[in-house]
């Protein structure tokens, strides 16, 4: 199958801090790569790099076999990628049926019936198709992150970046999240996520890879991460996430 | 004073006064407020929107205009305008007509301060929007428009209603340089007669019309935003800012 990222030799600094070391990482077309690794271990970093919502500082990005530059990452972004964060970033002025139709149709020109159809069809994938007329602020955080994902899918990219998506939520409220990607994860789609659900990433994750201190430090399947993990850091981490 | 304030003929002379002196006086007033406001919107968003940009130098100048401008007085700026800006242009002798100097003096002046409100407006949006925006490949022009502004709007009204109203109660300082507003056909009015209680009063009343709705406005505004979905902002905040001038 083809690449469906390549990142090389990417680096990000802060000021003089080293937030990315040299990660080189490639991604299948259709793959579903989980990363984990302590908190400020440079996770985000990685995946916003990915979509040049951080620019990298050295190294490169291709997304789709093109590389991701300053002058053509907005293009990228409408052509290959949809971003879940772990504050959701629902627009709060808008109705959940406009948050999920206004990049089709002010960036992709779809006309309006024809977007508010294609985002009937996501808000049922996650559930949610009875909300279509309120305002985020009156949904639950679960609800919000699943708009949120709905409005991923509703631009119908071949990537999807999810950032802790579960993190920010009530722990009740994690498993609807979770069930929703799970059923995205059985389709074609590329999806690359932050996230400590070991749960979900056993069942989902093609690969899991463990950054460290700006370093994937080990990668493997899910089993490997819960049967024999290598390196200590890693164990260390495991052991306090999965207790 | 006390007793002149009931004598009859005094503000029978206030009413034949009306027609000559505080119609056109308010009509100038009005006139100078509404192209005022508009300026000093234009400028405000110009600016406000340059103080947010990634340009340092875009910025620097935004910062040097807003402190220039809020750290002088209007007065001396409106007499600047008066004195100084036509020797600047060309010394030919020629005047500033009265009511381009009021809408400057008050425009530029307010445009400072609506400059500011419109930078908090901005920056209490979180950055969250804009990077939601960006992944999904809108520009910075969309996303102000579509997803920043549209918020930023319903937070800033509130305090853009207090600009409004002060700017009016500003033009007043065009009567230092006989602008023929309503607070210069004030003074005229009671110089010439010596009826000064009947001349402010009559002023001052015809000042609170204007001002008195627009006061409301913006408490309304007020209300309304803290019901609003849009980001939480520190409202009470904002609104103290705006009063400040
Ligand atoms: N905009 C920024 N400016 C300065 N330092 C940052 C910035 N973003 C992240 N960092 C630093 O980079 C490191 C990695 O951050 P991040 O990628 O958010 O970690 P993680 O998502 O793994 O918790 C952290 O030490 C963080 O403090
Ligand atoms: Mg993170």
């Amino acid at each position: 199958m083809a690449d469906m990222v390549k990142v090389e030799n990417l680096c990000k600094n802060f000021g003089d801090f080293e937030a990315l070391k040299n990660i080189n990482l490639t991604v299948r077309e259709g793959e579903k790569l989980v990363i984990i690794g302590p908190s400020g271990s440079g996770k985000s970093t990685l995946i916003r790099c990915i979509n040049y919502l951080e620019e990298p500082t050295s190294g490169k990005i291709f997304i789709g076999g093109q590389e991701v530059t300053r002058k053509n990452h907005r293009e990228m972004a409408k052509k290959y990628s949809a971003m879940v964060f772990q504050q959701f970033n629902l627009y709060p002025h808008l109705t959940v049926m406009e948050n999920l139709t206004l990049a089709p149709m002010k960036l992709q020109h779809v006309p309006k019936k024809e977007a508010e159809e294609e985002a009937m069809r996501c808000l049922k994938r996650v559930g949610l198709e009875e909300k279509a007329k309120v305002y985020p602020n009156q949904l639950s955080g679960g609800q919000q992150q699943r708009v949120a994902i709905a409005r991923a899918l509703c631009t119908k990219q071949k990537l999807l970046l999810f950032d802790e998506p579960t993190s920010a939520l009530d722990p009740e409220m994690v498993q609807e999240v979770l069930n929703v990607m799970v059923e995205l994860a059985k389709e074609k789609i590329t999806m690359i996520c932050v996230t400590h659900e070991m749960g979900f990433a056993r069942q989902v994750a093609d690969r899991v890879i463990f950054v460290h201190r700006g370093e994937i430090i080990e990668e493997g399947t899910p089993e490997h991460f819960f049967t024999n993990p290598e390196h200590e850091r890693t164990k260390e981490f495991l052991s306090k996430i999965l207790h | 004073m006390l007793n002149g304030l009931l004598k009859a003929n005094r503000w029978n002379a206030l009413l034949e006064a009306i027609p000559e002196y505080y119609i056109p006086g308010f009509l100038m007033t009005l006139r100078t407020a509404i192209c005022g406001l508009l300026l000093a919107l234009l400028l405000g968003i110009i600016f406000g929107m340059l103080s947010t940009s990634r340009s340092r130098v875009l910025k620097a100048i935004s910062r040097v205009y807003v402190e220039f401008f809020q750290n002088t007085p209007l007065a001396l700026q409106v007499v600047f305008y008066y004195s100084c800006l036509p020797i600047l242009l060309g010394g030919t002798g020629m005047r500033i007509p009265k009511f381009v100097l009021g809408l400057m003096g008050v425009g530029i002046y307010h445009g400072a301060y609506i400059s500011e409100v419109i930078r908090t407006g901005i920056e209490a949006i979180p950055p969250g929007q804009s990077e939601a925006a960006k992944s999904q490949g809108f520009s910075y022009l969309q996303t102000m428009r579509y997803i920043i502004m549209p918020q930023t709007i319903r937070i800033i009204m509130p305090p853009l209603a207090n600009q409004a109203l002060n700017l009016v109660k500003n033009t007043s300082v065009l009567a230092m340089v006989a602008g023929m507003d309503l607070m210069y056909f004030t003074d005229s009015f009671g110089s010439s007669t010596g009826y000064f209680a009947q001349a402010y009063f009559c002023s001052a009343l015809m000042y609170f019309i204007i001002c008195y709705p627009l006061a409301r406005l913006a408490r309304y505004l007020e209300i309304r935003s803290m019901r609003q979905p849009v980001a939480k902002v520190n409202m009470t905040q904002m609104m103290e800012d705006s009063i400040n001038v």
